[in-house]
């Protein structure tokens, strides 16, 4: 089961409103290679991990990347709120607060709601983590293209932060498919 | 005055919390590492230090300023777990 804990993982700061970066990180909550869709692949996909390391390392990062959308929603939140009509107009997201007003929601930054094609559960371990490996690479990109798009220090903080850990777990995955990859030499079952 | 003080009691609390941001983020990113590697001595004795340090930490914040997660033990007469700020209003 899951338990509550009352904190963000990393804190999450920003110097000033900026709608446009607002709508561009919503693409770490609800686009394709998001948290939402990291955290999903991991937590579905631990239920056929053959090693105990393997199942541990998925349960632990699915949980983390739990932590990381409410991350990514409490950045949204701060980067969106007290934004004029103006404001959200200039910046393209009258139509987003006609729906949602201020509210973090599961879209990418072209307004493409998630879903879960972006997520992958082969059954077959070494199949996942590969994928898991792509999905991490892909993450750290995007926390780059994001890093680029802001000037405010404050934000590319906590995008730095947040782009770090994709490499952790990136590194630990890798760990996980070669004991993976040992334990199915071992087997001999082809 | 009342509003000093109470700056300076947010101010004390959020200084804690952030002590226990940074335990539980090392412990965190320990144990993905012992996950890949159950049998490192070092990283396992690391992880036992910062545990304990960890929970004596928690149970001082939380018999101050409440509970962060409703498996902890409220000290106090009245739920403190649903006061302001929440994470995202800090």
């Amino acid at each position: 089961m899951f338990i509550y804990e009352k904190k963000l993982q990393y804190p999450v700061r920003v110097s000033g409103k900026d709608v446009r970066m607002a709508q561009a990180v919503l693409n770490q909550y609800g686009g394709a290679d998001g948290e939402m869709s990291a955290s999903m692949n991991y937590l579905t996909q631990r239920f056929s991990m053959p090693l105990n390391e393997t199942k541990g390392l998925l349960t632990d990062i699915g949980t983390e990347e739990l932590g990381h959308m409410e991350m990514v929603a409490t950045l949204f939140k701060k980067l969106i709120e007290g934004a004029t009509k103006d404001e959200l107009i200039a910046a393209g997201m009258g139509g987003y607060y006609a729906n949602h007003e201020t509210c973090p929601f599961l879209l990418d930054a072209s307004g493409v709601p998630w879903e879960s094609k972006y997520t992958q559960a082969k059954g077959d371990p070494v199949a996942d983590l590969y994928n898991d490996m792509a999905a991490e690479q892909k993450a750290r990109a995007t926390y780059e293209s994001l890093i680029v798009l802001t000037d405010d220090p404050l934000v590319k903080d906590t995008l730095r932060w947040l782009r770090e850990r994709e490499i952790v777990h990136f590194q630990r995955f890798g760990e996980g498919l070669r004991l993976v990859e040992e334990y199915a030499g071992r087997q001999k079952y082809f | 005055m009342i509003n000093n003080r109470y700056n300076q009691l947010f101010n004390e609390e959020s200084s804690m919390l952030l002590d226990i941001q940074k335990l539980q983020f090392a412990i965190y990113d320990l144990s993905l590492y012992l996950d890949t590697h159950p049998n490192d001595p070092v990283a396992l004795y690391k992880h036992n230090m910062l545990t304990q340090q960890l929970q004596q930490l928690r149970s001082t914040y939380e018999e101050r300023f409440g509970i962060l997660s409703i498996m902890g033990n409220e000290s106090g007469n009245t739920w403190r777990y649903i006061n302001s700020p929440w994470p995202w209003e800090r």
